[in-house]
């Protein structure tokens, strides 16, 4: 399993931080967010943009990037499917899932797994 | 326990609320909370106590909730995910729920990088929106967010933001959807001067059918003059000040500004409480509790309604 672990990261790390900027969160939501990481947001947020947007549509924090939220908006409204994910609503992070790989995690269904406390897990 | 969110009691009783802002302390001594407090008393329904306001450290919103408590002024314990990680966060409400806390608004807050401390480590292990069902879990299921039973389970109203100015424009009812989704019982808006694109805002808030389901409470800015106005143009995150509003009060001279300011703030209040769907004000007065007290009074929204006696409403909506 640690072999398999490794070369399956030696794939998806490079793929995924080349393509979409990618923070090996272990937990991908890309499709549910117009293929806009976001764990590449300052803030973190999974279920939409914070009140800080500036104006023009660039991040609260960095003045010259686009938020990420904006493009996640724009890019899930180009979506040919999965367009509506973006109204799901995000369970939290699960910060030991860090630099693990969410290709295994999906596949073995660990991402999947939500606080016992939260109820609107799995909710559409 | 002490009884339920009296703010809570007048929204479902069809009231026209009246909230405030009370300038954020920081002084050890109690006294100067109570004294900016006691200006507003009798002239709102609830007063919010800030977390850290534009991300500068001030005494904590829990400590100032539980001074209102102590001399029966009914406080909204704001509270951001920027600073506190998720136990820190649920300890803390349930805290608040102990010294007679029962109004929330819970919010990611403003970045630190606009604060005095733009070198702190923001946490952000929670969303917004993954507050507001926290607080809805200990509240409904007397759970933490660990699936761990609670011994006593809070009562709380629980208050969500949404900025209807900030890009995307037109995701932001949807986003507003989602916080109602996860259980938020009434919103506070960021500062409306844009009367027309909050008036586009709020038919989309409508037409999701979320008027039905949520009390929206609008933020009404008291302008003190035209540099304060210029101030929040260009350095507050997420508002969105006309190039009109901040003419208006440099043509105006400086001695009459604030007087401008409150007219400024009538004005806007009358033209919310056009808007269907909205439940209500709260009134921002930076450091002008006084403003906040003109303004009420001048916008005839005084005085306050007491609570039906027969009133038999819990915490949640």
């Amino acid at each position: 399993m640690r072999v398999l672990e490794r070369l399956v990261l030696a794939a998806e790390k490079p793929l995924k931080e080349a393509i979409w900027d990618c923070r090996m969160c272990g937990q991908c939501i890309l499709h549910s967010t117009g293929l806009s990481c976001p764990m590449r947001c300052p803030k973190n947020l999974r279920n939409g943009p914070c009140g800080g947007v500036r104006a023009d549509g660039n991040c609260e924090v960095y003045a010259d990037k686009r938020c990420v939220w904006v493009e996640a908006w724009e890019g899930s409204r180009r979506l040919p499917i999965f367009k509506d994910h973006i109204l799901h609503l995000q369970k939290p992070v699960d910060w030991q899932l860090q630099g693990t790989s969410s290709w295994i995690n999906l596949v073995s269904g660990r991402d999947q797994v939500a606080p016992k406390g939260w109820e609107t897990h799995g909710e559409r | 326990m002490a009884s339920a969110s009296r703010l809570a009691g007048l929204l479902h009783e069809g009231r026209f609320v009246v909230t405030a802002e009370l300038s954020s302390s920081n002084s050890a001594d109690p006294e100067a909370t109570w004294r900016r407090a006691e200006v507003l008393r009798g002239s709102v329904d609830a007063i919010n106590c800030t977390d850290n306001t534009g991300a500068h450290v001030h005494m904590a919103s829990l400590a100032a909730a539980h001074l209102l408590v102590e001399k029966g002024l009914e406080p909204v314990m704001q509270l951001t995910v920027r600073d506190r990680n998720r136990l820190a966060l649920q300890a803390d409400l349930l805290g608040a729920a102990a010294l007679g806390v029962r109004n929330l608004v819970l919010m990611s807050g403003d970045d630190v990088t606009a604060g005095d401390h733009p070198d702190a480590r923001r946490i952000y292990d929670i969303d917004s929106l993954q507050l507001v069902e926290v607080a809805v879990a200990m509240r409904d299921r007397g759970t933490y967010l660990s699936g761990r039973k609670l011994e006593q389970a809070p009562s709380f109203f629980i208050g969500a933001v949404e900025n209807p100015f900030a890009p995307p424009l037109e995701f932001r009812p949807l986003r507003l959807q989602k916080k109602v989704r996860a259980g938020a019982d009434f919103i506070q808006t960021q500062l409306v001067f844009d009367i027309p694109l909050f008036a586009r805002f709020m038919a989309m808030v409508t037409d999701l059918g979320l008027t039905e389901k949520v009390f929206i409470i609008p933020s009404i800015g008291i302008p003190r003059s035209a540099r304060g106005a210029h101030f929040m143009r260009e350095k507050v995150p997420g508002l969105h000040v006309p190039d009109e509003l901040v003419a208006r009060l440099e043509k105006t001279p400086p001695a009459r500004q604030a007087e401008e300011g409150i007219k400024i703030a009538v004005e806007l209040v009358h033209a919310v409480r056009e808007i269907p769907g909205v439940a209500g004000v709260h009134l921002i007065g930076i450091k002008w509790e006084e403003g906040v007290v003109q303004v009420a009074d001048a916008a005839g929204l005084l005085p306050r309604p007491t609570l039906s006696p027969l009133a038999t409403v819990g915490g949640s909506r």
